[in-house]
């Protein structure tokens, strides 16, 4: 298991990423990094923010940061813990949370709503990495 | 949690006469050629001037409305400063409107970037009433917009929810004298509003109804309409049904027969309901697997005998492709006279096309790209799906 938001989570998504065929195909012409970032909230002190950088359906980076200051991402997707929870455990469209405003994006738009298929693989990558949520 | 959004719909003989009761000082009505020489533009400036308002008319709304073609209007939207915009045609102009009143509210936004997450601030300048002309697109209800990018070849789907007009207007004195061509073509793409809106991944509660309603009386009444377009009541009927599935379809999502059939129609330029009707049975076989019941449901209450939701599926994309053979619509993209060398020609942008359209990601069943292009071979040979 892997403590949601840590180091160790974020690389794992990474492999799971890069192994994933679906992805690879959905996310071909995809470029563009991306912080995700846990809003604090419940057991959630302090923001939490994850880097990845996802290029050509593969993931060439991922990181976790103290703060937003280490990187100036194309996206910045913000939700509180429960919300992400939400979406990786696959009871909320990563697309219906960002169009009921439960997720918060910032990043040229027309860009994502052309590559919503990769976001739903990227999702089904998050349920391929065991996950122990904080309580 | 999802939202469920519409205006107030004022329907049936007379309904038209709404617009003399609304206050305002000035209105743009945003049309077509056509709709201004089949007197339609006068019906509705007669209403207007009843009710004391003034307006001016934009009659250059192409098919498949061009992002050009918006910026266009909404620069004459801010020329004369209306309160009241008027969306009067079929699915091109009205959504044509909801683009050019997007732009002329706010002119820092570019129209392919009308999104339903950032919010927009609409009705600071404007608000905007609907008026089909066609009973097909349920644009009159939805707050989608379908533009084309003529340089890329590709229909853009857009929208916000802020998107949705104010008044809808359905009036069956509008469709009274459609064609039957176009009375097939449009409500082909009536009756895949509502099966998607009722088979999308995103299907819910307040949809299905709507749809199962609309799908019935489009499967009654569409042949009707199309055999004898004097027939009144099917007229009616017809016009509340895409209405009706506009409603479902628009709180629910349109999905992966959208999808190809926006790609057929910006590639082969396929009026838009006949490119989703022909495609749709294909996409029901596809997604029959995942979406039984549901399929069964919309057979059973048509009024079709199911012995199991197994055979929903199946049963009901035959059902479409008999119902599209008696009003003469082509079943496979032979059919529609699209040669076999330009099918192949077109095969990796009709596939690439499709695969960035907003509504695939609603379908129950997304496929990858050797998928797609399997599925559109499929289509132009007539064969059923069966992978």
């Amino acid at each position: 298991m892997y403590k949601f938001g840590s180091e160790e989570w974020v690389k794992a998504l990474q492999e799971a990423i890069n192994a994933s065929e679906a992805y690879a195909e959905a996310a071909k012409t995809w470029e563009g990094d991306f912080y995700f970032i846990v809003e604090p909230g419940g057991p959630i002190e302090k923001e939490m923010v994850m880097y990845m950088d996802l290029w050509h359906g593969k993931c060439r980076e991922a990181a976790v940061y103290e703060d937003r200051a280490a990187k100036t991402p194309a996206f910045v997707i913000s939700a509180p813990l429960s919300v992400w929870r939400r979406v990786i455990e696959k009871n909320l469209d990563p697309i219906q949370g960002m169009m009921t405003r439960q997720m918060k994006i910032q990043g040229d738009m027309v860009k994502i709503m052309k590559a919503v298929k990769a976001a739903k693989e990227l999702v089904e990558c998050t349920t391929k990495v065991p996950t122990e949520f904080p309580e | 949690m999802w939202y469920f959004n519409s205006p107030l719909i004022v329907f049936g003989e007379e309904a038209l006469c709404e617009l003399s009761r609304i206050e305002g000082k000035r209105a743009f009505i945003v049309t077509d050629a056509n709709i201004a020489r089949l007197g339609y533009v006068e019906m509705v400036g007669q209403q207007l001037r009843t009710a004391g308002l003034e307006y001016q008319v934009f009659a250059e709304v192409e098919p498949d409305p061009s992002l050009q073609t918006v910026r266009r209007g909404a620069e004459l939207m801010r020329q004369y400063g209306p309160d009241w915009i008027i969306g009067l045609g079929g699915g091109s102009c009205m959504d044509a409107a909801k683009a050019m009143w997007v732009l002329y509210e706010h002119p820092e936004v570019a129209p392919e970037g009308i999104n339903p997450v950032e919010p927009l601030k609409l009705r600071q300048k404007a608000r905007l009433i609907t008026i089909p002309t066609t009973s097909g697109t349920g644009a009159e209800v939805t707050w989608a917009i379908v533009l084309t990018d003529t340089q890329e070849q590709r229909k853009l789907s857009l929208g916000s929810r802020e998107n949705m007009a104010d008044i809808a207007i359905v009036d069956p004195v509008f469709v009274a004298a459609l064609p039957p061509q176009i009375t097939a073509d449009t409500g082909m793409d009536a009756l895949t509003h509502a099966v998607e809106g009722y088979t999308t991944a995103w299907h819910n509660d307040f949809c299905d109804g709507l749809c199962l309603m609309a799908t019935k009386l489009i499967f009654h009444y569409l042949p009707r309409a199309v055999a004898d377009g004097k027939d009144k009541e099917a007229r009616e009927k017809m016009h509340n049904a895409a209405c009706i599935a506009g409603l479902g379809f628009g709180n629910a999502l349109a999905a992966m027969a959208h999808a190809m059939g926006h790609s057929l129609g910006a590639v082969f330029h396929m009026p838009h309901g006949r490119a989703v009707g022909l495609v749709l049975p294909y996409t029901i076989e596809f997604t029959g697997e995942l979406m039984a019941e549901r399929y069964a449901d919309i057979a059973r209450f048509v009024g079709f005998s199911v012995a199991s939701p197994q055979e929903g599926a199946r049963l009901l994309a035959n059902e479409i492709r008999n119902l599209a053979k008696s009003i003469k619509q082509p079943l496979s993209l032979q059919e529609a006279g699209i040669a076999a060398q330009a099918f192949e020609a077109a095969l990796p942008k009709l596939v690439e096309n499709a695969e960035s359209d907003a509504t695939l990601v609603a379908s129950a069943r997304i496929p990858d790209s050797a998928e797609l292009q399997r599925l559109y071979r499929y289509t132009f040979a007539g064969k059923p799906i069966d992978f």
